[in-house]
């Protein structure tokens, strides 16, 4: 089972380590990560696999919005499912 | 595999467009629920739907969680409770009404639908008492939906059953006049109606469908939008229709992807994806929008009827694909109230009712929330009811009335229900009278099917 977490918000120190660091804690594994930096803004997306997650997803999916608000970002935490729906036949 | 393009459509769809899926409806059949005893009958349905529909919220509220998309109601439909009713002796259907909306309760669900009759031919046992009883029931309770099907392409129209649903649909208004007249807010009268339609207020779970199923209905008027703005004005309208199918069809995918998910985790079958593009009053999420941005100055204009077929036929070709198994009601919607565009060309006077009746005979549904009048007569409330009712059975195709009576309010005035059901001004009526043509009584025989010109 994989999900798709993605970022953006201002640009600042630390941003992929505090996202991958939540992951690694409940063995979230990353599997991809592209990322660019428009002027100052970030935006991340990161495919992980949530196969041996600790954690239920619902929990990781608020833990994850809760992270960004913190960090004056805005992250998604989506199952892949709904993006192998809407764009592949 | 994906790509960030694609992720960062769908979000941009959900996040700014207004994507959601609009409901999930569970449909529960109530065939076994019948008894000579009203009693008996109203223990039978709490415990039935209260034990089907247990986990539909919950499980409705993990699926949004984890795909991330918005699932906006979670709606239970029933067996017309006219035929639930038909057995027993004392027919107190306002007790049935409290019963069903303790069970809506206690489920947590937005509404549930099926407070119904199907009279298209005549009236049989439970009909009568249950259609009298509409106006009562919806005052005394908030998530009960009613519809009555008076007629069909093959039954013709039941012109009795048009009469009394005139009269219904006004004292619907009274007496819920001290609460912005929200009862025929929850009532429609259709022809035709689909068994499996998953949207209120028209929904209820056919004779035919299985003992319990779970139905989708899709939204999504804003993703169009957002599609064709930035098509920009020089595409011919082939190339519009284009756009309009492939965006359906990523919307219709969502659907399917969380009734599917829906049914699985409830271990519930999946019945149908309605396809329909509906409308909510936040700007944005507006069928309006999309027919001005296909280029009207504004919804009501002359070219608005050719503009509706365009999108709704292009709505449907794109969504069928996408979806296993389609059904309900399937097209555009255009409920006035509903929609912030409609709701901006009514205030203008741009959009009339006459023309919404032409838009009816080529989209989905029908004349759907429009306010009128406080002092509207039972029998132009009727005659409306007759006029959709027929361009249904000719055109083979659904249409539905729900029109609300703004009691002690005039032309231009406004009524406000709030949430879903929005707000709106209320529409000038033709003036002149059918009273003589609505109380002749009788049926319209059904049409031919065949020499069509």
């Amino acid at each position: 089972m994989r999900a798709v977490i993605t970022v953006v918000g201002k640009d600042a120190v630390g941003i992929l380590a505090k996202v991958s660091g939540r992951c690694s804690d409940h063995r979230v594994n990353v599997i991809e990560v592209t990322q660019s930096i428009i002027q100052d803004m970030f935006a991340m997306i990161m495919m992980v696999d949530i196969s041996a997650s600790t954690i239920p997803f619902t929990e990781l999916v608020d833990e994850m919005t809760a992270l960004g608000e913190e960090n004056g970002l805005v992250i998604h935490c989506m199952h892949e499912d709904i993006f192998n729906a809407m764009h592949t036949i | 595999m994906l790509n960030a393009k694609d992720i960062l459509e769908t979000i941009k769809m959900i996040q700014e467009e207004h994507l959601d899926v609009r409901t999930i409806t569970m449909g529960i059949s109530l065939l076994d629920c019948c008894d000579g005893n009203i009693d008996e009958v109203c223990r039978k349905v709490y415990d039935k739907i209260t034990y089907r529909a247990e986990k539909l919220v919950s499980t409705g509220e993990s699926i949004e969680k984890e795909l991330g998309i918005p699932i906006v109601n979670k709606r239970i439909s029933i067996t017309p409770a006219a035929i639930v009713l038909a057995g027993c002796k004392n027919k107190d259907a306002v007790k049935l009404a409290l019963t069903l909306e303790r069970a809506a309760t206690t489920c947590g669900v937005n509404f549930l639908g099926g407070f119904s009759a199907l009279v298209q031919k005549g009236f049989s046992a439970g009909d009568r008492e249950l259609i009298e009883a509409i106006p009562d029931a919806l005052a005394v309770t908030d998530h009960i939906c009613a519809s009555v099907n008076v007629g069909s392409t093959k039954a013709g129209i039941n012109m009795d059953a048009v009469e009394l649903m005139g009269r219904i649909v006004r004292q619907a208004a009274e007496k819920t006049a001290d609460r912005g007249c929200i009862g025929p807010a929850k009532l429609v009268v259709l022809c035709n109606a689909p068994e499996d339609n998953p949207f209120m207020a028209g929904a209820f779970h056919g004779v035919g469908e299985p003992d319990c199923v779970i139905n989708a209905g899709v939204s999504g008027p804003g993703v169009v939008r957002a599609a064709l703005a930035k098509a920009g004005p020089d595409k011919d309208l082939g190339e519009i229709a284009d756009i309009i199918k492939k965006t359906a069809f990523k919307i219709t995918r969502m659907g399917q992807l969380v009734a599917q998910e829906a049914s699985h985790r409830l271990g519930v079958p999946f019945g149908i994806v309605d396809l329909s593009l509906a409308p909510t009053p936040a700007v944005g999420d507006s069928v309006a929008y999309i027919l001005e941005e296909i280029g009207l100055s504004q919804c009501g204009s002359h070219g608005t009827t050719a503009a509706l077929a365009m999108l709704n036929d292009a709505v449907k070709k794109g969504g069928v694909m996408a979806s296993s198994h389609v059904g309900g009601l399937s097209g555009a919607f255009i409920p006035v109230t509903e929609d912030a565009g409609m709701i901006a060309a009514a205030r203008s006077g741009c959009l009339t009712i006459e023309k919404l009746e032409a838009m009816t005979s080529v989209c989905s549904v029908g004349l759907d929330m429009i306010n009128i009048p406080g002092d509207t007569p039972a029998e132009v409330i009727s005659a409306i009811i007759a006029d959709e009712a027929v361009i249904g059975m000719v055109n083979a195709k659904t249409t539905a009335v729900r029109v609300i009576p703004a009691i002690g309010k005039k032309v231009g005035e406004e009524l406000n229900f709030g949430g879903l059901l929005g707000e709106g001004p209320v529409m000038p009526l033709n003036g002149a009278s059918p009273a003589v043509f609505i109380h002749r009584g009788g049926r319209i025989p059904a049409p031919m099917q065949s020499l069509k010109n």
